[in-house]
């Protein structure tokens, strides 16, 4: 079981991992101040396999993967949004980070809630409903499925 | 059918005879840029794919920018890093003190009409100011770019912005694009193109034009576009003749139009701490700063400069503020140098920097504290943007931040002349 860690909308990328962080030398250095500015306990609480939903344009703003990154790092399964700005949505693709858009979830669950997140069927099980999820372009689905960009690439060779 | 701008920029450089929306291609990259923040994610990435050469040495530029000139020992590991790779992999185009990647980009001819680029910012949507598709990737994104050269896109759909007419004395194109943000909000415009025409938008310089597409990322779009003109080629160095293949055509197909009368744009203001919180200056006059911030990417060209010095010129700063004013490049600084802009600025008590993106990315050159409040013509007024999350940013023009340095409290500026 997941445990849900619930966002409103317009989620940006500075409030993920601020700009005087993206220097430290690396990921793990910068989990430990994702969402800092809103001043949760996020990075102290997540555990692994636990999943983030929120409202629309999770992930806007700028084009840093280290936002992606510290949340996979953090041991975010998945993350499950109303919508999700462009780049973030690649960045996460791209590093093997799962992305899913439903416009159902947000409005149904609170923090704190647990869910059951079925990558293969799309679907999440959850305040006692199955939430089919928008399925993502073939192409994107084979990059995720390699486990990101990189693998993806090394497989073609 | 006809199609849109990006439409035939994706046309042109695939070879294929039509697109569509939602296809999905591979493009030929133009251009890349990157810059010093994360040039050492980029090299690991690059490496850990196992290339061993760049697609095209030519085709590279590398900027430092963020971190110039440094602000604490670690910004220096970068520029190791950076200089490395150069080195290690041959990349042609590299500066390292020589302005904001976003201003270099097109004006020293990197990024042209017609062109795809792709850079490791956000803010890349700029160089869509001369007709060039480009937008911001991640650094394994850009990693893959530079081993291959190709990029995979999809065919977005486009949003029309048409406006005509002639703008109110004190209005800038930072309050047209602010006031579009407003409307279309911060997630309006995710995964679309933006395409800007009308007499308004053909009135303007190409550094009025930067500025829209700059901010244009804000509303999420994946690019900003304006069909290059006179202007342009005189700006890009290319001729007409051969950037006449790119326009739109009358019969494209639009996801949405919009339509603005120019006379009917004020001089507005992104409140904390959302972009798209927009309001009309004088809903928010007499606000009191404790900073004025001209500058950044959006607005640090040579008529900013000029429309600041124009309302400084022989006034003082308020005693209570610290105005910084930021030029986008080293050739903009010594032109506004030349042209006594500096002279009218310094008089006046502004603190004028090195150009650099260092306090609009909350790194240096007058980052704020908890309960200061910060008027800025750059392009994101986000939580912690410019120092601690309780600083408040507000975002306007060049114009009503001259203005507003004057009296220490958010103004209303009088008459801008640009040229």
């Amino acid at each position: 079981m997941s445990r849900i860690f619930k966002f409103n909308s317009d989620v940006d990328t500075d409030q993920i991992i601020a700009s005087q962080y993206l220097l430290l030398p690396n990921i793990d250095e910068m989990k430990e101040h994702a969402f800092e500015s809103l001043s949760t306990d996020f990075a102290k609480d997540v555990k692994e396999g636990d999943i983030i939903v929120a409202d629309e344009n999770f992930g806007c703003g700028s084009s840093r993967e280290q936002a992606p990154a510290v949340l996979k790092a953090l041991g975010v399964k998945a993350i499950v949004a109303k919508s999700f700005a462009r780049i973030f949505y690649r960045n996460a693709i791209n590093i093997g980070l799962p992305v899913i858009v439903s416009k159902e979830v947000y409005d149904y669950v609170n923090d704190g809630d647990t869910a059951d997140v079925d990558m293969n069927e799309g679907v999440i099980k959850t305040a006692g409903r199955d939430f089919n999820c928008t399925k993502l372009p073939e192409y994107m689905q084979n990059i995720l499925n390699a486990g990101g960009l990189i693998a993806f690439l090394n497989e073609d060779k | 059918m006809g199609h849109t701008l990006i439409e035939k920029i994706i046309m042109r450089n695939t070879g294929m005879e039509s697109v569509t929306p939602g296809n999905i291609v591979d493009v030929n990259v133009d251009r890349v840029m990157i810059h010093d923040i994360f040039i050492p994610f980029v090299k690991d990435k690059f490496e850990e794919m196992g290339f061993k050469k760049l697609w095209d040495e030519d085709k590279v530029v590398l900027i430092y920018d963020h971190l110039v000139p440094t602000s604490a020992v670690e910004d220096v590991r970068h520029f190791k890093i950076g200089d490395e790779f150069v080195k290690k992999y041959g990349v042609k185009h590299f500066h390292k003190a020589d302005g904001i990647c976003h201003q270099l980009m097109p004006q020293m001819g990197y990024a042209k009409p017609g062109n795809i680029v792709f850079g490791t910012d956000s803010h890349t949507t700029t160089y869509g100011c001369v007709g060039c598709f480009s937008s911001g990737v991640g650094y394994t994104e850009m990693a893959a770019i530079l081993g291959t050269g190709q990029m995979w896109v999809r065919v977005p759909e486009t949003i029309k912005i048409v406006i005509n007419g002639q703008l109110p004395a004190n209005v800038m194109s930072k309050d047209i694009i602010l006031r579009i943000i407003g409307d279309l909000r911060s997630d309006g415009a995710t995964y679309k193109v933006l395409e800007f025409s009308g007499s308004t938008v053909d009135a303007m310089s190409v550094s009025s034009r930067m500025t829209m597409s700059n901010m244009a990322i804000e509303a999420g779009a994946k690019a900003a576009l304006f069909a290059p003109d006179e202007k342009t080629c005189e700006y890009s160095k290319v001729e007409m003749k051969d950037v006449e293949w790119l326009k739109a055509d009358a019969d494209a197909t639009y996801c949405h139009v919009m339509e603005y009368d120019a006379k009917d744009f004020v001089p507005s203001v992104a409140c904390p701490s959302q972009v798209d919180n927009i309001k009309a200056v004088n809903e928010v006059e007499g606000t009191k700063l404790d900073q004025v911030f001209i500058g950044s990417c959006t607005n640090g060209r040579l008529e900013d400069i000029k429309v600041t010095a124009d309302i400084l010129r022989g006034k003082k700063v308020a005693p209570y503020v610290k105005l910084i004013v930021t030029p986008a490049s080293r050739s903009i600084y010594k032109e506004a140098v030349d042209a006594g802009y500096i002279k009218d600025l310094v008089s006046a008590g502004a603190i004028v920097t090195q150009p650099g993106c260092g306090l609009c990315c909350g790194r240096a050159c007058g980052i704020l504290t908890d309960g200061e409040r910060v008027l800025a013509t750059n392009n994101r007024n986000f939580l912690g943007r410019m120092g601690t999350s309780k600083v408040e940013i507000f975002l306007g023009s060049p114009a009503t931040a001259a203005a507003s340095a004057i009296t220490g409290e958010i103004t209303v500026p009088g008459e801008v002349k640009l040229q």
